[in-house]
């Protein structure tokens, strides 16, 4: 492999302060670097600011205060539509709920990050959502309308979508909170066999704190701030 | 398929109920549009075209004031007030060079010589004042299709022979082949009287007009009211119908000749039709509002509805411009299926009224006009109703914030 990991992430001293009257300091000055192909779990109780790290990570929302970096870029600089470009081809997200478009097949919701982005349907991107289902073992259902799709299975096809645009990073928030743990488990696994398949970095929020050990790194979050940082031997 | 329009169409086809209903609201909105425009379009054309049946687009006669055909409202022709029995018919001064000046105008199709002049039809006891129209039955045949309204006999103009009116007929008891008297002028005044053979009635749908006006040939009119060679008018006909008065005015610059047009000579009756286009125009703008809102509410509360969805779309690289046009997209297309819709509603209703409605005789009292220039505009009009209906609740999904709305769950 790479002798030196490329940074792929940089935060440094992001805040994020909500509400205008009554404030409410959610991030209180974060520090994190992120390298590529990373396999990362953030832990912290419920409110500690996980969901909002993310979608500031995410490029869905902007900080209050501080710098991020995505690929050696300063994010704050750009605007709305670099914004959009930079998320949809930079970075995959699996929501906790997951979140599919009810009218539309497993397949088609699998190449939507790539529909939107050329603008037309083509072959290529049917048979890459297509590989990507067959991946997360739902090649049989890829017609099927996402609502009859079990819970488990919706959550494949949502990290099927995160990946289709190839993304050097893909952001889970509880990718396994609302399902079983056996399905949870395989999920879980599913993450795992793609970053080390395809040196995808993964930043996972999880409350699973046996799910957090099989991570490369536990980063934990307390009242808006990191309060440990831990390295650990893979899996 | 582009991207938007994809995810346009599912939105719509999920929609179901609520689609079909605005499809429906947009649909009898444009049918009302075009069976308004469709019944005024046709009652208007079917007004002017009877009108037009037995009138000239432009009338040209001699700069003075002469006993003349003073065409009034609904057709009808009454003689000027001014008529003094020694008042003589004059001649258009050079009418052939006039003539062929007026031909060579733009937006002139043809133009006819004729003597209008007034007489007695004399019958045994009876007695009518009439209009003799002395005509060429060919070049006036250009103008006025005499031929098509000939109801017995024919329209034949060869030497003492006329052509009179089911009225005229009727009170004198005349019938094809039956002979009458014309007398012009009293015969203290030295007048002129001839007699004359019936060789066709006509009916103009014009009660006033089938009891007043003779047609006789041109040169037989010449010598009765003593104009040999000459030409009392020049009867015009133009291309568009409703650009007689410019036809008019410019006849009236080149030659001098007083020139009428149909439009002068039946103001009231355009006075009637714009009123009752202005009428029909008002009606149709509050259909298009009452549209456009029903358009933009649904659609508002399709946003709402789709708010986790377009953070979905959003938070997977979808821009804001795409969000903005799958709304912009799916206004259009409620358009464009309501209008065909509406269409095919608007069609129907007219076909059925038409139907429905009828004169004693069959005929249609409502003549449908069917048009596709006004089907295409009324779908244009759709469509463009839709989109600008759209733009508020498409802005709105577009302004959205991911973040909030994923976050939600
Ligand atoms: N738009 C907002 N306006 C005001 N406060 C907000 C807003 N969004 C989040 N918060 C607050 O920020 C804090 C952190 O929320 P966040 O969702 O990041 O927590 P979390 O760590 O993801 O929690 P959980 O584990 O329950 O998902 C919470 O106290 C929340 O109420
Ligand atoms: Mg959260």
């Amino acid at each position: 492999m790479t002798d030196t990991p490329a940074t792929l992430l940089r935060l440094s001293g992001v805040t994020k302060d909500y509400g205008s009257r009554v404030i409410t300091h959610v991030l209180r000055g974060i520090d994190l670097e992120v390298t590529a192909g990373e396999f990362l779990a953030l832990t912290g109780p419920s409110g500690s600011g996980k969901t909002t790290l993310l979608n500031i990570i995410g490029l869905l929302d902007r900080p209050t205060a501080g710098r991020l970096e995505f690929r050696g870029a300063d994010v704050a600089q750009l605007d709305e539509t670099e914004t959009t470009a930079a998320r949809g081809r930079g970075i995959g997200f699996v929501f906790q709920f997951h979140h599919l478009l009810p009218a539309f097949s497993a397949r088609e919701n699998v190449m939507l990050p790539l529909l939107a982005d050329r603008g037309r349907r083509d072959r290529e991107m049917q048979e890459r959502a297509d590989e990507l289902l067959d991946e997360v073992g739902l090649a049989d259902r890829a017609s099927f309308r996402a609502t009859d799709l079990s819970g488990g299975q919706q959550q494949r096809v949502a990290l099927a979508r995160s990946l289709v645009m190839r993304p050097p990073l893909v952001l889970a928030d509880e990718p396994t909170g609302n399902l079983d743990s056996e399905s949870g488990n395989q999920v879980f696994q599913m993450l795992r066999d793609f970053n080390e398949r395809h040196r995808t970095a993964f930043i996972i929020v999880t409350h699973d704190d046996r799910l957090a050990a099989r991570c490369d790194r536990v980063v934990h979050l307390v009242d808006g701030q990191v309060e440990s940082d831990t390295r650990q031997g893979a899996t | 398929m582009p991207f938007e329009l994809l995810i346009a169409l599912r939105y719509l086809r999920e929609g179901r109920a609520q689609t079909w209903l605005i499809l429906v609201g947009v649909g009898v909105g444009v049918a009302v549009i075009i069976f308004l425009s469709g019944l005024i379009g046709g009652l208007q054309k079917s007004l002017v075209a009877r009108t037009l049946g037995s009138q000239a687009h432009v009338v040209v006669r001699p700069r003075e004031e002469l006993p003349r055909l003073l065409p009034t409202h609904g057709g009808a022709i009454v003689e000027s007030l001014m008529e003094r029995p020694a008042q003589r018919v004059r001649s258009i001064v050079q009418w052939q060079h006039r003539l062929a000046d007026i031909e060579r105008i733009d937006g002139v199709t043809t133009a006819a010589p004729s003597i209008s002049g007034a007489a007695m039809a004399v019958r045994g006891d009876g007695a009518n004042a009439v209009t003799v129209r002395g005509i060429e039955p060919g070049s006036y045949g250009r103008i006025v299709n005499l031929d098509s309204l000939i109801v017995r006999g024919r329209l034949d103009l060869d030497g003492f022979k006329a052509v009179i009116g089911t009225e005229l007929a009727h009170e004198l008891g005349l019938d094809v082949g039956n002979r009458f008297r014309l007398r012009v002028g009293t015969e203290q005044e030295g007048g002129t009287s001839g007699v004359y053979t019936v060789s066709g009635i006509f009916d103009i749908g014009n009660k006033d007009l089938n009891a007043r006006w003779v047609f006789v040939s041109l040169r037989v009119a010449q010598s009765m009211f003593g104009l040999e060679g000459g030409a009392s008018t020049i009867e015009v006909k133009g291309e568009r119908i409703y650009d007689a008065e410019l036809i008019a005015q410019q006849i009236n610059g080149s030659t001098g000749l007083v020139a009428d047009s149909w439009m002068k000579s039946n103001a009231q009756l355009l006075t009637g039709l714009r009123s009752q286009n202005s009428s029909s125009v008002m009606i149709q703008v509050f259909v298009i509002l009452a549209v456009a809102l029903g358009i933009a509410s649904v659609l508002a509360v399709s946003v709402v509805q789709k708010s986790r969805e377009i953070g979905i779309l959003r938070a997977t690289g979808t821009r804001r411009a795409q969000i903005l046009r799958i709304f912009l997209i799916q206004g259009s297309i409620v358009g464009l299926l309501g209008s065909a819709v509406g269409i095919v509603l608007g069609v129907g209703l007219n076909v059925f009224f038409s139907r429905i409605i009828q004169n004693p005789d069959g005929s249609a009292t409502f003549p449908v006009m069917f048009d596709s220039v006004l089907y295409l505009r009324s779908a244009a009009l759709a469509i463009g109703v839709g989109l600008v209906a759209a733009i508020i609740p498409a802005r709105r999904a577009a302004r959205m914030d991911p973040a909030r709305i994923i976050r939600s769950g």
